[in-house]
């Protein structure tokens, strides 16, 4: 199994799926048409070759103007996406942008409080990936992980109230910024502590692979996304996942979001072997390397790593080159950047380059995005206005969801269950 | 039937379709509770009645004895005797038939069979993925375990030995115990992590750790501590029925006790204590192997004329007040006897509260012994001094009662 990612564009692609037992009928071969990638230039092997280095930050960037170009040239029959499929990816990020916007500003009204992490600048990844899922795909996040609950389908409304802190929010005020949920979409989190929410993306892969093999539901294909970022990839957990992940085959997506800071922290100064997906082979797994600020691309990455996992041919590492153009945080002063870097990848907004991109092959005019763009700001507003006007969660809140079984709190000196307590459902027992 | 111990506990059936908890009729030196036409005989051992008892009196029992259980009369089956792991892998299978959710993993569940023989047979039965040997990533394979939890399945973790389980601190603390209150309430995370742990012989410092001190504070999750082969398999059972995550400890040194259990299907309430022996003098709170210690000091105390109600408190978090309360209020004297470090253990927690909510029952301060605050040293002599030993728990007693 070989992942590839070539320069040539014209050239097609190594069929994929060479693996002795191939689960599904579907044609294996995957004819990749997207251009130069600004970083690693090699076709990508199950064991590959040795590196040409050719990756280098500091490296001249290509714009994406070029690239766009490019891309015309090659086939203009052939484009990588439809009109419908273009409005509904540049919708979500556009919701992504404005909502993260919004927040900024909710922040610093003293709307919402704690650590807020935004997401602005990676939109590409968010949405390059989660539109492709269907709803019962799975999806975990970190603490940046707002703009995978919008791209999920978790309603802006829910997820402003969350972050406002009120009842009417996804978690019913009670996970905040960092801990989004939602079972109806199936996002499993938001987590705090970075790397947390990799065994358990594993083990929703692992419950898909359970349905299906043991208790023989056929229909049991669903994926699982598991986000995370450039720090994350130092961590013990994700080389535990890795491996775990790769020894069952199991359905999981490692979305890498190398921003190239973990707060403060440069990713070069923090890793031996800064090119992580290079470690997707050494645990049998491919590896892929790609632009995250080009949502097209991302997107013909996702289609095949998700195409895979749901094969049943196993777990790919996905490494998506993007950036934050804000601070890690609302707190975070962001002063140990560089401008000029971050001006060089303003110019790569991938929201821009996606208007571009359309606009130029003629899928839609700027009316028609125009529309998009107003119809999410008015939608981002009445999510602001709806998170204000909900009630605050009241004191009989505050015991309910400690325990699924609330007969976890136990029997009381009385005899009784702790939760039979009428002081319990007002939230004013002492357990 | 040769039981061990006889447990008046206070087993009781919980969920709505399996059995009717047990009612025996024994001779008794105090009134008995109620008894329930609804439930049948099982055993020798008297439990009370379920979740109504709660109103009434507790079952109070015969004098537990070491060898024979002849007082238990009118049992309907002799039932079978096993081993304690036995027992534990009898409540496994059970509840893996029931429900094909149910799975385990852990390293060396599967083809070794356990390094406890807790799951032998188990992978040939169901195969390898529903009894899966994993890769030695303690954290991350915990972390899959809740993973597979909120998506649907009923995983049981296995800690190849509790202290093990440090490794997965993160998961169990962030996200087992949390999870379910962060999401609003969405995902339930009904998982059991269980595994060994206690002071084994010579075993060493690291693999002699007593965790349940460590994740008592974790807001979220259950605890339960087993002791004998009844409640082994009563507790496994409940545990994995249960909707929260519990963490079941077992003790490397009781796995090969032996005892009769009943043929019919029985759980034992994951939230209540047992009541060992009744008594009048002084209530003893124990729990796990020190159980065995404290019935064994409870034998001399017999012979030199004290009366030790001795309660295994069973569940470590939360606490069954209402047991204990109801003891504290006939003796008016606590010794607890744990095996956890004195520092920060489970008896710290306990006297606290009792302190709280019995005080005015209490006519001596609560005496707890507790292992020392040492690492568990490999000497065979030094590793005896740091737990507490039968005849430290007689001087005690006989202080308490002077």
């Amino acid at each position: 199994m070989s992942f590839s990612a070539t320069t040539k564009f014209a050239q097609p692609v190594v069929p994929l799926n060479t693996s002795a037992t191939p689960r599904s009928n579907d044609n294996p071969s995957l004819f990749f048409k997207t251009s130069s990638f600004l970083g690693s230039t090699h076709k990508l092997r199950f064991n590959p070759l040795p590196s040409k280095a050719h990756h280098r930050r500091s490296a001249a960037v290509v714009a994406v103007s070029d690239v766009v170009k490019e891309k015309k040239r090659q086939a203009s029959t052939n484009l990588l996406i439809t009109k419908e499929e273009g409005l509904e990816v540049y919708e979500d990020m556009y919701l992504g942008r404005a909502f993260e916007d919004m927040c900024a500003q909710m922040y610093y009204r003293g709307k919402m409080f704690g650590f807020v992490h935004l997401y602005n600048g990676q939109e590409a990844v968010s949405t390059g990936f989660i539109k492709l899922l269907k709803q019962k795909d799975c999806v975990v996040s970190t603490y940046r992980d707002h703009v995978h609950a919008l791209s999920k389908g978790v309603p802006a409304r829910a997820v402003m109230s969350e972050l406002f802190g009120k009842s009417t929010g996804c978690c019913r005020g009670q996970g905040g910024s960092m801990h989004m949920f939602s079972k109806e979409h199936n996002l499993l989190g938001g987590f705090a502590f970075i790397g947390e929410g990799i065994p358990v993306a594993t083990g929703a892969a692992f419950s898909a692979k359970y349905r299906r093999e043991v208790l023989k539901e056929a229909n049991a294909d669903d994926v699982t996304l598991a986000f995370f970022g450039d720090g994350t990839c130092n961590n013990g957990q994700f080389f535990e996942c890795l491996n775990m992940a790769a020894l069952w085959k199991l359905p999981i997506v490692f979305v890498v979001e190398n921003n190239l800071w973990a707060i403060g922290m440069s990713h070069l100064r923090a890793t031996s072997d800064p090119e992580i997906w290079k470690k997707g082979p050494a645990f049998g797994m491919p590896g892929v390397h790609v632009d995250g600020m080009d949502v097209l691309k991302v997107r013909e990455v996702a289609k095949e790593a998700i195409a895979r996992a749901r094969r049943g041919e196993g777990p790919t590492l996905v490494e998506c080159e993007t950036y934050r153009f804000r601070g890690h945080s609302l707190a975070d002063p962001d002063e140990l950047r560089d401008p000029a870097e971050k001006a060089r990848y303003a110019a790569r907004d991938p929201i821009t380059a996606l208007k571009k991109y359309l606009v130029e092959n003629k899928l839609a005019n700027e009316q028609e995005l125009k529309a998009v763009e107003k119809k999410i700001d008015e939608l981002v507003e009445e999510a602001v206005e709806f998170a204000d006007a909900s009630p605050h969660p009241p004191r009989s809140q505050l015991l309910e969801n400690v325990f699924a079984d609330p007969k976890g709190f136990g029997i009381g000196p009385d005899g009784r269950y702790r939760c039979e307590d009428p002081k319990f459902t007002e939230g004013t027992a002492q357990v | 039937m040769a039981t061990v111990f006889q447990s008046p506990g206070t087993a009781t059936a919980l969920s709505s379709n399996s059995f009717d908890s047990t009612k025996l009729l024994v001779p008794s030196r105090r009134s008995l509770s109620e008894r329930k036409a609804s439930f049948f005989c099982v055993r020798s051992e008297m439990k009370p009645t379920p979740i109504a008892r709660r109103a009434d009196n507790l079952v109070v029992n015969a004098v537990a004895t070491k060898a024979d259980s002849s007082a238990s009369s009118t049992a309907s089956k002799p039932g079978h005797e096993l081993l304690l792991f036995e027992a534990l892998r009898e409540g496994l299978e059970e509840e893996m038939d029931r429900d094909p959710t149910v799975c385990v993993m852990g390293e060396d569940v599967g083809h070794y069979g356990g390094s406890y023989k807790v799951t032998r047979g188990l992978a040939e039965k169901y195969g390898d993925l529903r009894v899966l040997d994993t890769p030695i990533a303690e954290n991350s394979f915990t972390g899959m375990g809740i993973g597979a939890a909120m998506t649907g399945l009923r995983p049981i973790v296995e800690g190849m030995n509790m202290g093990f389980l440090l490794l997965a601190f993160n998961q169990i603390s962030n996200n087992c115990g949390m999870l379910h209150y962060t999401s609003g309430g969405q995902f339930k995370i009904p998982i059991v992590i269980r595994g060994p742990g206690g002071v084994g012989r010579q075993l060493g410092a690291e693999h002699s750790q007593r965790l349940e001190s460590y994740f008592q504070s974790i807001p979220g999750i259950q605890m339960v501590a087993c002791s004998t082969p009844y409640n082994a398999k009563g507790l496994m059972k409940a545990a994995i029925r249960s909707e929260n995550p519990v963490i079941l400890f077992e003790h490397v040194l009781l796995y090969n006790l032996k005892e009769r259990i009943p043929d019919e299907e029985y759980i034992c309430n994951l939230e209540e204590a047992e009541m060992v022996r009744p008594g009048e003098h002084i209530t003893i709170l124990t729990y796990s192997r020190m159980r065995y210690h404290v019935m064994q000091a409870a034998k001399t105390l017999v012979n030199k004329g004290y009366d030790p109600e001795v309660i295994d408190i069973r569940s470590l978090k939360p606490f069954d007040l209402y047991t204990i309360g109801n003891s504290v209020k006939k003796t008016h004297r606590v010794l607890i006897v744990e095996e956890c470090m004195r520092t920060g253990g489970i008896g710290a927690s306990l006297t606290s509260a009792i302190n709280e909510n019995f005080h005015d029952y209490l006519d001596a301060p609560i005496v707890c012994l507790s292992s020392q605050d040492v690492p568990t040293p490999y000497a065979g002599t030094l590793e005896e001094w740091t737990v507490v030993q039968p005849a430290q728990i007689v001087t005690a007693v006989e202080q308490f009662c002077q």
